[in-house]
């Protein structure tokens, strides 16, 4: 056990430092912090004057005002950073495997002392953490909500927010790696990720009507449906196994990628 | 009989033992029942034209690629059942030295030396002695996409010595490279002799002859000869040349020399200038018939303008071995 993990870290901080000195990490970190940033600046500013106009009309009209800003902020800005990953994070995991196999590196790694399985945990959990970096200065949009605003965020809505978009980041991550796999072209890679994560993404709406089988299968493959779920503060059994079971299937597909490179090549 | 590993490792000899190897990929063969010994401290060259199975043999040898049949084992441990133990005994340079360019040169081999699976405490002494075998002290600090394409493949061999392995494969690793630089890799491989033990393949024939102490002819997938540098040269061709230039009646010139006993081919080649002929005269191994062909030419009234001998090189014993179009003499070196 401590033999596997020291191949994994080793895989791992060779990742990260090369994510480190990467134009593409950075340029990923900045645009989805602008992005970001963007859209809370014009989420906020959308719901405050909602507000404003609702409890001008309360005090004409006597009715209570509606309008939970905070709330409703939150789960806009979920829905957007969920749709911002779906464009930023194929262009974080392009380069994971590609890179390796155009530069010929992967020949190192594959006659290493390191099982396959040690290769792709290390890939994903390096990948993972950039994500997780992506996500730390989103933070601070909360933490404007928490200083100001008047209700209180809901807290609740707020992690069961970002546990989804865990899942859809490492979902989507775990897609990316493996799609990364399949060709020596970053271009491809980062194309075909996309494309496939923004099927899922709108599945439902491009499937077949609701009632019939197939249209219930395709309901459930939709990300969105599941992700929105945990934005509006619903933590689903059903969507925690349908995010763990792509990450799961992703990394598989991964190692038997990696394999199946051994008996291709000629 | 029980013996403690590290006893077991040291009476062993052959450190590889490659036994009917045979690798398809679908219909094409790349390697066919493939079978060879290397012994500890040895440095074995393999020689052959593009194509003909050297990279494939390393590859299977480095557990890159599976074998279609056929064993490999590497320090006793075989490639295919416990690849984990065997590569860890293995460093392996491909032809394309495997280079992380935004690494600088000891980050990259401290993370060789981590994946290798060297242990902590030795990994800084590990790094630092490779640095120095391949004489990258003064870059240890660069990054590996500022260096020159010599010093990228010194930095290849560092990464396959990092780990003190008792297998070095290296697949061409000098080509590319400038005449200094040659040198300077041939000299360092020489180095490894006897404390590691060394594969190296080649298309370039006089490094054959300057490193190894055995060579493999490899040719569309099979092994061709196995000898030594200087017995391929010397006993397997074995035959000298005598080159001639004289005037003299085409026809009965090759029947003059033919009658001459040790003579075993003669090819003639007219001159432009009026009935002059360039002559090459094949003789069997070990007899100097310099003196007998000057006498048979002179003694029939022509005129000798040159003769001289001439040793087979690797080089042309290689293409003999490896040319389609002279299926004859080759079956006539292995009689």
């Amino acid at each position: 056990m401590r033999g596997f993990l020291r191949g994994v870290v080793a895989i791992y901080r060779k990742e990260m430092g090369h994510y480190l000195v990467s134009p593409v990490a950075y340029v990923v970190l900045g645009m989805f912090l602008l992005i970001g940033g963007l859209f809370y600046y014009t989420i906020l500013t959308f719901y405050m004057e909602r507000s404003l106009a609702a409890s001008m009309q309360a005090m004409q009209f006597g009715a209570p005002p509606e309008v939970d800003v905070p709330s409703m902020t939150i789960n806009s800005l979920f829905g957007v950073l969920g749709q911002v990953a779906l464009f930023l994070l194929p262009m974080a995991t392009m380069g994971v495997y590609a890179e390796e196999r155009r530069r010929g590196t992967i020949e190192l790694l594959m006659t290493s002392p390191v099982t396959d399985w040690q290769i792709v945990l290390g890939k994903y959990l390096a990948s993972f953490s950039l994500f997780l970096i992506l996500l730390l200065p989103t933070l601070a949009y909360h933490g404007v909500l928490f200083w100001k605003s008047e209700p209180r965020p809901p807290l609740g809505i707020l992690l069961s927010g970002y546990l989804g978009l865990l899942l859809l980041g490492g979902a989507f991550l775990a897609l990316g790696n493996f799609i990364s796999s399949l060709t020596e072209s970053q271009l491809i890679a980062a194309v075909v990720t996309f494309c496939v994560a923004l099927v899922l993404w709108i599945i439902d709406i491009a499937g077949p009507g609701a009632g019939t089988t197939a249209g219930e299968l395709f309901q459930y493959l939709s990300v969105l449906r599941h992700y929105e779920d945990f934005a509006r503060g619903v933590v689903d059994t059903t969507s925690l196994v349908f995010f763990g079971s792509w990450i799961a299937l992703g990394l598989f597909l991964t190692l038997r990628s990696l394999d199946s490179m051994r008996w291709r090549r000629a | 009989m029980h013996l403690p590993g590290s006893l077991r490792l040291r009476l062993r000899r052959n450190v590889i033992e490659v036994e009917h190897l045979t690798k398809r990929y679908g219909d094409t063969v790349a390697v066919e029942d493939i079978s060879f010994r290397v012994e500890r401290g040895e440095i074995l060259g393999f020689l052959g034209p593009n194509g003909a199975g050297k990279t494939t043999t390393m590859r299977i040898l480095t557990g890159y690629l599976p074998a279609t049949a056929g064993t490999v084992r590497v320090a006793g441990f075989d490639v295919a059942e416990q690849s984990l133990e065997a590569r860890r005994r293995i460093g392996y340079l491909p032809e394309q030295p495997p280079l992380y360019p935004d690494m600088t040169v000891t980050g990259y081999l401290d993370f060789v030396a981590r994946i290798k699976g060297v242990p902590a405490a030795e990994r800084r002494s590990r790094v630092d002695a490779a640095i120095a075998m391949t004489h990258l002290g003064e870059y240890r600090h660069e990054l590996i996409k500022r260096l020159s394409r010599g010093y990228r493949q010194r930095v290849g061999l560092a990464q396959a010595l990092v780990h003190d392995p008792e297998v070095v494969i290296l697949d061409e690793p000098t080509v590319g490279l400038d005449p200094k630089q040659i040198i300077e890799v041939r000299h360092l491989i020489k180095k490894l002799r006897g404390n590691h033990t060394v594969i190296l393949s080649t298309h370039i024939l006089p490094e054959v002859s300057m490193t190894c102490d055995r060579v493999i002819i490899i040719n569309k997938g099979r092994i061709a000869a196995v000898d030594t540098p200087a017995n391929l040269t010397a006993q397997l061709r074995g035959g000298h040349l005598v080159r001639l230039e004289l005037r003299g009646d085409r026809n009965g010139l090759e029947q003059t020399l033919r009658q001459i006993p040790g003579v075993r081919q003669v090819s003639i080649e007219a001159l432009p200038d009026g009935g002059r002929m360039r002559v090459a005269v094949e003789t069997e191994p070990g007899s100097d018939l310099r003196s007998r062909i000057a006498a048979a030419v002179v003694g029939r009234g022509w005129e000798l303008y040159e003769l001289r001998a001439v040793s087979l090189t690797l080089e042309e014993i290689f293409l003999r071995l490896t040319t389609e179009e002279s299926e004859g003499t080759t079956q006539e070196a292995q009689a």
